[in-house]
């Protein structure tokens, strides 16, 4: 099966949005944070945008693509947001107390 | 399976696994398929994936490890060994590897500690077992292994939700 994973990466403006897969872990994670640094590099984007849109299972390795983006942007006054968030994808987010330093809408 | 009045007493399994990435997805989604006859609710269900998946992450990135793979040239595969119980309303998962081992469990299970920040790991995934399981015992040594054993009750978390 091949996925066309580029499709999941936009440059809006100076905004990078990331359509999150359906399970996000440590298999999947690799590829999104080496995609979305390779964007923020080459297109300069000041803010990434995480869709969940789709996503039904997240662990702590989604965190880690979120903390490591907010990372390399934030240093240059970038924001991060995660978008269309549910309940579950809301909590795993704040038990880490990732809504003080990112933007979370449902 | 022993069954009485259509309620399970005990039920056990047992699964070995490469220690590859892709099997992350295969045994969250076992133990889910295997708590089946309990009736979980989707939320016992996707904190029993997340907790899985966390455990055999760790055994995947940290236990076996290239650092291990440099220093250990031994014939066997590195693998990852998943053994459920059911008793009862009671689910127990053992996950286990025959990698490097912990040094300083202690430090391994503070929220955020990783000793791979570089692979955007977030120090994270203890946090994570402890949170959305009742029970979790960790042994490890260098050179033996890590062993984890999860619990978690079901049919509790109807009141743990009205109350957030």
């Amino acid at each position: 099966m091949v996925i066309k994973m580029e499709e999941n990466f936009k440059v809006i403006e100076n905004y990078l949005m990331v359509k999150m897969p359906e399970e996000v872990d440590h298999h999947k994670s690799v590829y999104i944070s080496k995609m979305a640094d390779d964007y923020i590099m080459k297109e300069g984007v000041g803010n990434v945008v995480f869709d969940f849109e789709d996503t039904r299972f997240m662990d702590s390795s989604g965190i880690g693509i979120i903390i490591g983006r907010y990372k390399k942007i934030s240093y240059f006054g970038g924001k991060v947001f995660a978008i269309n968030t549910d309940t579950r994808i809301k909590r795993t987010l704040m038990i880490c107390g990732l809504h003080k330093v990112i933007e979370i809408m449902e | 399976m022993e069954t009485k009045n259509n309620t399970i007493l005990r039920n056990e399994m047992e699964i070995t696994f490469d220690a590859i990435s892709v099997n992350e997805a295969f045994a969250r989604v076992a133990v889910a398929a295997f708590v089946t006859p309990l009736n979980p609710t989707m939320e016992e269900v996707s904190d029993i994936k997340t907790a899985v998946s966390e455990a055999v992450t760790n055994a995947i990135i940290h236990g076996y490890d290239s650092e291990f793979d440099r220093e250990n040239h031994r014939e066997e595969k590195n693998q990852v060994y998943l053994h459920c119980i059911i008793e009862d309303d009671v689910l127990e998962v053992e996950v286990r590897d025959k990698g490097k081992g912990i040094e300083n469990i202690e430090q391994a299970m503070e929220p955020l500690f990783t000793t791979k920040p570089e692979l955007d790991r977030s120090g994270m995934g203890f946090a994570f077992m402890e949170a959305f399981m009742d029970d979790l015992e960790v042994n490890s040594g260098p050179g033996y292994g890590t062993s984890v054993v999860m619990k978690k009750k079901l049919g509790t978390t109807s009141w743990i939700l009205q109350e957030e």
